[in-house]
């Protein structure tokens, strides 16, 4: 299609100037012709180059972007508008969204340091599981595909090359071929697998890489020999040409940047809780290495990988979902065995037999502990003191598939404080104590585990306390009196065995 | 227009009963039915009356090889299926018989073809339950140059073949209840799942609702009374399996 001039008026829209030119498609700016509506955000149309000269795919990833344009939601994605019918006048209307690309960010003169790179990372592994759970892998992640809003959130771009779910992937074939952008595109990609979303992770490894060293991991190759090599080869580590890096970040990179999907983060979600949480990062050789990846590994890696081909995907939602980020909320006050070893209990169920699932401890202590004159109460010390805590508390649960980690939350407000920490790391499911405290007046003022409950933006599981061995000896089930969750301590409330409506909720 | 795409009934009135208010809730203006009207279930002579008032508000219908099969019943018995044509013969009043014996084949709509099997030699009633079968009912299609979509049942289950990057064609499983776009520019076909006698491990009846202006396709489960289906079947006689197999949906 050649360039309309700005004025032209196409199915109720009048075109503004051309945005962009590329190989692929034209981008302009656009409004409703008629003046009337105003959607509330600014308009950009794409209209695909369709002449004699552009290739099938380009006219296939443009119905892929259609199709899928339409069905996604979130301000991770732009909002779409409108479409024209393919075999009439093709065309896309959607948000034309603002902002800097991460192209920008790479361009700039002086590089980004770690704390920005934290920040791109972290917002695009939001954006990417956002885009997860609406079971799309989008699958052609790059620097100019990923924009950066004023508010630091990131939108994806481009979902010509993306594969959702629910609609027949139109790029797939029986002679499985790479489709993507050869610097970006992960190593099952290479042998054909559409649909796994630990790909999308991967190409945010390779920018993650690019942001901390200005270079590619892989280069930009040529040929499907050279797209190959990914298979098998791991990148020179990041720290060898810049040492003064954090291994943390290093970990973090090589991680998404593991030849096998099974041993990256197993969901975008992760990803970002390792970024907020660098501190918490198991280093491994990942992260201290400097010397690259011996011989030896990269030729046996090498045989296994001559035996890679395409296998199925299931779905990305699905994929995610078994990879759950548990948060379990410990008390700290007023606790007793019971209600801790009941709680242990309900997370290990939750954690089930998922192996990739990962835990996080957290407590919130009120905001009054810690003072920054007082030595003792410096924060530093008081934290680590409950994180202590927190550790012995998990010691039992103590699983080597599960990563688990420990934060300490300092608020007045605890309800709120656990909320947002569900709702920051993309929780799926909180465990936490079904609190005895206040239990006369739990039906005028909603308890701690109640307020969580009603507004979790995921399960929660309130755990009821008991021990196995309560029964036994002397003591009558209804002696074990303590009280289970947060809140306000000097509860009087005695523990009736299992009863109406005044035992723990 | 939203056609409502039926296979498969199986004598399954409470299931078809079930299908037919889904699809009326879901605004299906026109019915068609792709054959296997009877055969297996307990209600041959009901099922075929509500379709038969039915076509007289424009709904259409095709032969299966059950219906054929319970016209003409065979002197041996060899298969499953045979077993109850013969109980499924006596069932049905001449004239029920004498209808559909005149039933045809095939049918186009516009741009839309239905068959009970596989338009490769309907008669032969050919199994499409891969991609090549299903490439050989599209290829065979082609005798009608506009044809895009090609609708059918007999395998009772529900997958949409379309064409991929490649040459051959793209099996896709489709999620119950999700509108997928099937823009005519390529070309469709699809097993819309069996009303009556699901073997998914799943109960619930299946059929689909193609909206033509739209181009878009949603495949339904929809859940009915089964255990009412198989204690009808358990009365008439019929080999307990019968029953059996509707309570397990396999």
């Amino acid at each position: 299609m050649k360039l309309l001039e700005p004025g032209a008026e196409l199915d109720g829209f009048t075109v503004e100037e051309c945005i962009h030119s590329g190989g692929m498609a034209h981008i302009y700016r656009v409004h409703y012709s008629d003046g009337q509506r105003d959607p509330g955000f600014a308009m950009a149309m794409k209209i695909p180059r369709m002449t004699a000269g552009d290739g099938a795919e380009n006219i296939v990833s443009f119905e892929i972007e259609c199709q899928i344009m339409q069905v996604l939601q979130g301000r991770h994605v732009p909002r779409f508008v409108a479409a024209g019918d393919l075999s009439r006048v093709p065309y896309l209307v959607m948000e034309y969204v603002t902002g800097e690309t991460l192209e920008h960010w790479m361009d700039a003169d002086t590089p980004p340091n770690v704390e920005q790179i934290t920040w791109l990372g972290t917002a695009m592994a939001r954006a990417l599981h956002a885009l997860h759970q609406q079971n799309t892998v989008h699958l052609d992640l790059k620097p100019a595909n990923v924009l950066f809003r004023g508010d630091g959130t990131a939108v994806l771009l481009d979902f010509g090359l993306s594969c959702h779910a629910h609609y027949p992937d139109l790029l797939a074939e029986q002679l499985r071929k790479a489709v993507g952008s050869p610097a970006w595109i992960a190593p099952e990609q290479v042998v054909g697998v559409r649909g796994d979303p630990r790909s999308d992770i991967f190409a945010v490894g390779v920018m993650l890489y690019q942001l901390c060293t200005g270079h590619l991991p892989f280069g930009a190759p040529q040929t499907a020999a050279g797209l190959r090599q990914r298979l098998w080869v791991d990148p020179i580590p990041p720290r060898k040409t810049k040492p003064d890096l954090p291994t943390w970040l290093q970990e973090v990179v090589m991680r998404c940047l593991e030849p096998e999907a099974a041993q990256r983060y197993p969901s975008a979600a992760h990803l970002a809780f390792d970024l907020t949480n660098p501190e918490q990062i198991t280093i491994t050789e990942r992260g201290t290495n400097v010397t690259g990846t011996r011989f030896r590994t990269h030729f046996k890696r090498w045989l296994k990988a001559a035996g890679m081909h395409y296998k199925p995907s299931p779905m990305a939602s699905q994929q995610i979902d078994e990879v759950p980020i548990v948060m379990v909320a410990v008390p700290h006050v007023d606790v007793t065995d019971a209600t801790l070893y009941s709680l242990r209990q309900g997370v290990a169920r939750a954690l089930g037999n998922r192996p990739g699932a990962r835990l996080a401890c957290v407590t919130v202590i009120s905001s009054g502990l810690t003072s920054s004159s007082d030595e003792a109460k410096s924060e530093t010390n008081v934290h680590r003191r409950y994180l202590t805590m927190l550790r012995q508390w998990a010691q039992p649960l103590d699983h080597p598939g599960h990563q688990t980690s420990f934060h300490v939350l300092e608020t007045g407000d605890v309800a709120q404080a656990l909320l947002d920490y569900a709702r920051g790391n993309n929780v799926s499911v909180i465990v936490m104590g079904a609190a005895t405290h206040g239990l006369k007046t739990q039906r005028f003022v909603a308890t701690v585990p109640i307020k969580v409950a009603m507004d979790a933006p995921c399960t929660i599981i309130l755990v009821k306390q008991s021990l196995p061995f309560e029964l036994l000896g002397d003591s009558a089930p209804g002696d074990a009196s303590d009280t289970g969750g947060y809140s306000d301590s000097g509860s009087e409330i005695r523990r009736k065995p299992y009863g109406d409506n005044d035992v723990p909720f | 227009m939203r056609l409502a795409l039926m296979s498969d009934i199986h004598a399954n009135l409470q299931a078809l009963e079930a299908c037919l208010s889904h699809a009326r809730a879901q605004k299906a203006q026109r019915f068609v039915f792709l054959g296997d009207m009877v055969g297996y279930g307990a209600d041959p002579s009901a099922v075929v009356e509500r379709i038969r008032l039915l076509t007289e508000e424009g709904a259409m219908v095709i032969q299966g090889n059950h219906d054929a099969m319970a016209i003409a019943p065979p002197g041996e018995i060899k298969t499953v299926g045979d077993t109850t044509a013969a109980w499924t013969y006596r069932q049905l009043s001449a004239e029920q018989r004498d209808w559909i014996k005149e039933l045809p084949l095939t049918l186009r709509i516009d741009n839309i073809l239905f068959v009970h099997a596989s338009v490769n030699e309907p008669h032969l009633w050919r199994y499409v339950y891969d991609q090549r079968a299903a490439k050989a009912s599209l290829d065979a299609a082609a005798e009608w140059p506009d044809v895009r979509y090609v609708f059918g049942g007999h395998v009772h289950m529900q997958t949409l073949y379309y064409r991929g990057a490649g040459d051959g064609l793209m099996a896709f499983t489709p999620q119950p209840g999700v509108a997928v776009p099937i823009p005519k520019h390529r070309q469709w076909l699809g097993t819309v799942g069996s009303v009556g006698q699901p073997r998914d491990g799943n109960t619930h009846a299946m059929y689909c609702l193609f909206d033509t202006d739209r181009a878009q396709i949603t495949f339904h489960r929809v859940p009915y009374d089964h255990f009412a289906a198989a204690t009808a079947i358990r009365r008439t006689g019929l080999p307990e399996f019968f029953a059996d197999r509707l309570e397990d949906g396999r």
